[in-house]
């Protein structure tokens, strides 16, 4: 037979390497990616349906639109825990993939260090802009 | 060749040799990943794209215009579908976890996630592209 490791068997080299740093940081991921998605699920099922179906749709969405939500901080904070919970569920996530389908440790170093730049980039963006909206900006 | 990597013929009473079973639970972990990933990929644009509104007006109302172009007015009803399914889906996986029943019930889950899937994207569709429809054929 072929050199596959019978899963959570710890026996192979990947497996050793865990056992001997165990943290329970793989537990509050895959926690974290239940409680995040059941919050995900009222947000951003509500701003698919405020956006795209109520009220005209996405048709009535402009620059004016969008000064008129941000000016309550209702949608602020909607917004702003919308855009964390989903980045770092999504990241949780494409991590998992990575970790499925690479199959050179260097592969997978390079994938990861290039998602966990786009996220903290995105977030940080994203954060930047709900801040410091400015609906007068000429 | 050894006999251990030749694949074996499918069968639906045995579990076979392989990780990957089929039916349901693997079409709807599969289905899981793709949507997952779309919806990741279409957020880092999202969020560059609202991003514009501190650039100028001008500029945001340009890119959400694309938006209401017919053909990507029809790739956005793609989206919310992906976005649903991988909500549906996502409850049912919580079901399978956390649920004494869940690991049971997982396949009858399913079909009742793909219903209720159905009746939710029938109308969320109809009014998405009412006004696309209304603009290219007319208000007849």
């Amino acid at each position: 037979m072929s050199g596959i490791e019978t899963p959570r068997s710890g026996t192979g080299r990947s497996n050793q390497r865990r056992i001997r740093g165990r943290t329970n940081t793989e537990l509050y991921a895959w926690l974290f990616m239940r409680v995040s998605g059941v919050l995900l699920m009222m947000l951003v099922l509500g701003h698919l349906l405020i956006m795209n179906i109520l009220d005209g749709g996405v048709q009535r969405i402009n620059f004016g639109f969008v000064a008129g939500r941000w000016s309550s901080p209702f949608w602020q904070v909607w917004d702003l825990l919308m855009l964390w919970l989903a980045q770092l569920h999504g990241t949780i996530g494409l991590r998992t993939i990575i970790n499925d389908y690479t199959r050179r440790d260097q592969t997978r170093f390079l994938l990861k260090m290039a998602l966990y730049t786009a996220s903290v980039l995105v977030i940080a963006l994203g954060t930047l802009v709900i801040f410091t909206y400015d609906p007068n900006i000429t | 060749m050894s006999t251990g990597m030749t694949p074996r013929p499918p069968s639906r009473t045995k579990l076979g040799g392989t990780l990957y079973r089929g039916r349901e639970g693997m079409w709807s972990w599969v289905a899981h990943r793709i949507t997952g990933v779309l919806t990741f990929f279409f957020l880092f644009a999202h969020v560059l794209d609202t991003a514009l509104v501190r650039v100028s007006p001008e500029s945001y109302d340009r890119v959400i215009d694309t938006y209401k172009n017919p053909l990507v007015n029809l790739m956005e009803i793609g989206l919310v579908g992906a976005v649903l399914f991988h909500a549906l889906n996502g409850l049912r996986v919580i079901a399978v976890d956390f649920w004494s029943r869940g690991p049971r019930l997982q396949r009858q889950m399913l079909w009742m996630i793909v219903a209720v899937w159905v009746l939710v994207m029938v109308p969320g569709a109809f009014f998405m592209f009412r006004h696309t429809f209304t603009v290219l054929f007319g208000s007849g």
